[in-house]
C-alpha cells in the first residue's frame, strides 16, 4: 500500500547522525555511492555493509522501516538483475529458448542488484536523517559555487525542498482521497490490468486538482511574504561545522581508501 | 439493526517512532434513526472513531457488529458494510472527479451493483434530498460553487441508501449561511428517511441545536455520552477539553449566576429568549 513508501520521508529521532551538518550528510552520500563504483571484489561490499549498518544503527532507525523503504524499488532492482544475468556474455552454463546464462552473467547480476540496492539504502538514510529544510540548505551551500556560472542554486533548492516537502503531504492526501472513494464501493484491489487501470480515474482526477490548488495557494502565500529568489537572502540559522563532522569525514576518508585499496 | 462497538483500540504506525495511540477503549452502540452528534477537538480521534464504523480502519483489538454479525469475521461482506453505512469524509467536494453531477453521484450505487435504473433513481432522489436541481444535474461538478460542490459529493454517499450515515465535519469552511443549510438539510434527511445520522463536529453550536444525543471524545476517549443539556452542564470539564458550550447556553448560565431564575440548559436562542423573558416578567 501507498503508507508503506517511507523512502525520502524524515525520521524523527535524536541520534548523532541527525545532529550532523546536512553539507556532511549530502557529500558523505556522494563520497559512499562514489566509493561503490571503485572496488571490483565482493570484499568491497562488506566493507561499505559495515559502513551501512554502523551508520543506521548510529541514526537509531529501526532496520524494518529502512527495508520497508526498498520495497518500492525492489521491480526495478529485479528487472536490472534479470538483464544482467541474461544478457552478459561470456562462459555459458545454462541455456533456455534464446536465452544463456553465464558465469559472467550471473556475477554481474549479484554485484549490480548488491551495489544498486546498497546506493539506494545509503541515498535514503540521508534523507530519513535530514529533514528538508536542512537538506537544502546543505544542497544550496554544497552548490554554491556554480552561482559564480549564474546557475540559479538557491532556486533549485527551494524547488527541491517544495517538492520533498510535498511528497508526504501527496501521500496523505492520496490515502484519504483513496479511502473516501472507498467508501463509495470503490476497489482497486481486484480485476484485471485494465479494470485497475480504470479505478485509478477516481483517485488521480482529485489528486492532481488538489496539487494544482495546493501549488497556487503555496505560490500566493510566497508572493504575500515577498519571496523574491535568493539575492540578498540570510539566513536564520546558518550552517555551522562541529566535532561531530570532522569524524565524519574522516571515517568517510577511511570508506574511500578501503575501497580503492581492497584486493 | 445497530452498530455496537466493543473495547476498540487503535494506534497509527504501530511500531515505529511515530507511534500514537488514537483510539482507547472506545465501546457505543448506535441503534436505529438516532440523530447524534459526534464531538471532540482537533486531533481527538473523530475521525479515526467513524473510519472503524465502516471497515476502512481495521481496530488493533476489540469488535464491531453490525446487526449482530462481527465485521471481522472472514466472510462478513466489507462491501455490504459500506454501503450501509454511509461516509461523508471531511471536504467530501475534493473526491469530485465525473465529468458531470449526475454521474459523480452514480459512482457510489454503480459500484454497489445497483443496475443502471435503479442506481439512477437513487442519484436523482439523492440531489433532490441535498437540493441540486435539476438544471445543475449535467453540469461539470467543478463549475458549481463550494456549498454545492459538498452537497453533491454527500449525495453521493446519500445515493448508496444507507441506514447509517456519517458526515465528517460537513460544515468545516462554510459560511453561516451554508452552515445552517447544510445541518437543515441533514435534519430533514434524517426525519423523512428515518436514518441515523451522526454529525462529527468541533463546535457545539452546529449539533446543540439538531443531535438528540452527544458523545463527547477527548484525546481518543469517550467523556460523555448523553442527551445535550446534560452534558452542557459540565461546562468545566468540557472547557478543560478545548470545547465551549453553545453561546445561548453559556449566557443563561452567567445569568442565572447573577441571580435571574432562568432555566440553564437553553440550547437555541429561542429557548434562552423564552426563558429570560419568563423569569424577568414580561
Ligand atoms: N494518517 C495518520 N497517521 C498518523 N497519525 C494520525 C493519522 N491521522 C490522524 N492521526 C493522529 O491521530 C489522532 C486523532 O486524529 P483524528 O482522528 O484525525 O482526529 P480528529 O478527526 O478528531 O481531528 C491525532 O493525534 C492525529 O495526529
Ligand atoms: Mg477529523
Amino acid at each position: 500500500m501507498l503508507r508503506d513508501l517511507t523512502i525520502g520521508q524524515y525520521y524523527p529521532v535524536e541520534s548523532p547522525i541527525h545532529r550532523l551538518d546536512p553539507r556532511t550528510k549530502f557529500l558523505g552520500t556522494i563520497i559512499y555511492v562514489v566509493s561503490l563504483f571503485l572496488f571490483k571484489s565482493f570484499w568491497g561490499f562488506l566493507l561499505t555493509g559495515g559502513f551501512l549498518v554502523m551508520v543506521t544503527v548510529l541514526a537509531r532507525i529501526p532496520p524494518k522501516y529502512v527495508i520497508k523503504g526498498m520495497r518500492p524499488m525492489l521491480f526495478l532492482l529485479l528487472f536490472m538483475m534479470i538483464f544482467n544475468l541474461l544478457l552478459t556474455p561470456g562462459e555459458v552454463i545454462g541455456e533456455w529458448w534464446i536465452f544463456s546464462v553465464t558465469k559472467e552473467g550471473i556475477y554481474a547480476a549479484l554485484f549490480m542488484g548488491l551495489r544498486l540496492a546498497m546506493l539506494v539504502l545509503g541515498s535514503s538514510l540521508m534523507t530519513y536523517t535530514t529533514t528538508p529544510n536542512k537538506l537544502t540548505a546543505g544542497m544550496e551551500s554544497v552548490f554554491g559555487f556554480l552561482k559564480i556560472f549564474k546557475v540559479p542554486v538557491h532556486e533549485l533548492a527551494m524547488m527541491i525542498s517544495i517538492a520533498l516537502r510535498f511528497i508526504p503531504i501527496l501521500l496523505e492526501e492520496t490515502n484519504k482521497i483513496m479511502k473516501a472513494q472507498q467508501a463509495r464501493g470503490a476497489d482497486f484491489e481486484t480485476g484485471g490490468p485494465i479494470k485497475r487501470a480504470k479505478a485509478l480515474i477516481p483517485i488521480l482526477i482529485p489528486l492532481f486538482i488538489s496539487s494544482f490548488r495546493r501549488a497556487g495557494e503555496l505560490a500566493e502565500a510566497m508572493e504575500a511574504r515577498c519571496y523574491h529568489g535568493g539575492e540578498g537572502r540570510t539566513k536564520m540559522k546558518p550552517l555551522k561545522y562541529h566535532i561531530g563532522d570532522l569524524v565524519a569525514y574522516i571515517v568517510l576518508a577511511g570508506l574511500v581508501a578501503g575501497c580503492i585499496f581492497i584486493p | 439493526m445497530s452498530l455496537i462497538l466493543d473495547k476498540i483500540n487503535y494506534y497509527y504506525s504501530k511500531g515505529t517512532a511515530f507511534e500514537s495511540k488514537a483510539l482507547k477503549n472506545i465501546s457505543l452502540t448506535i441503534p436505529d434513526g438516532e440523530f447524534i452528534g459526534l464531538i471532540g477537538h482537533t486531533g481527538s480521534g473523530k475521525s479515526t472513531l467513524i473510519q472503524h464504523m465502516n471497515g476502512l480502519i481495521r481496530a488493533d483489538s476489540g469488535s464491531i457488529y453490525y446487526n449482530g454479525q462481527d465485521i471481522y469475521d472472514k466472510d462478513f461482506k466489507m462491501t455490504e458494510l459500506r454501503r450501509k453505512v454511509g461516509l461523508v469524509f471531511q471536504y467530501p467536494e475534493h473526491q469530485l472527479f465525473e465529468a458531470t453531477v449526475i454521474k459523480d453521484v452514480l459512482f457510489g450505487p454503480t459500484n454497489m451493483g445497483m443496475d443502471k435504473l435503479k442506481a439512477e433513481l437513487a442519484a436523482y432522489g439523492a440531489l433532490k434530498a441535498v437540493g441540486i436541481g435539476e438544471d445543475l444535474i449535467d453540469a461539470s461538478p467543478f463549475e458549481l460553487s463550494g456549498g454545492q460542490k459538498r452537497r453533491v459529493a454527500i449525495a453521493g454517499v446519500l445515493a448508496m441508501s444507507p441506514e447509517i450515515l456519517i458526515l465528517d465535519e460537513p460544515t468545516a469552511g462554510l459560511d453561516p449561511a451554508g452552515r445552517t443549510e447544510i445541518l437543515r438539510l441533514l435534519k430533514k434527511i434524517h426525519e423523512d428517511n428515518g436514518i441515523t445520522v451522526i454529525l462529527v463536529s468541533h463546535s457545539m453550536e452546529d449539533v446543540a441545536e439538531y443531535a438528540e444525543r452527544l458523545i463527547v471524545i477527548d484525546d481518543g476517549e469517550i467523556k460523555y455520552d448523553d442527551e445535550p443539556r446534560k452534558v452542557f452542564t459540565h461546562i468545566d470539564e468540557l472547557r478543560k477539553t478545548g470545547l465551549e458550550i453553545p453561546e445561548c447556553t453559556e449566557l443563561v448560565g452567567r445569568l442565572a449566576d447573577l441571580g435571574l431564575k432562568v432555566d440553564r440548559s437553553c440550547l437555541t436562542v429561542d429557548e434562552a429568549v423564552a426563558s429570560i423573558l419568563q423569569s424577568t416578567g414580561y
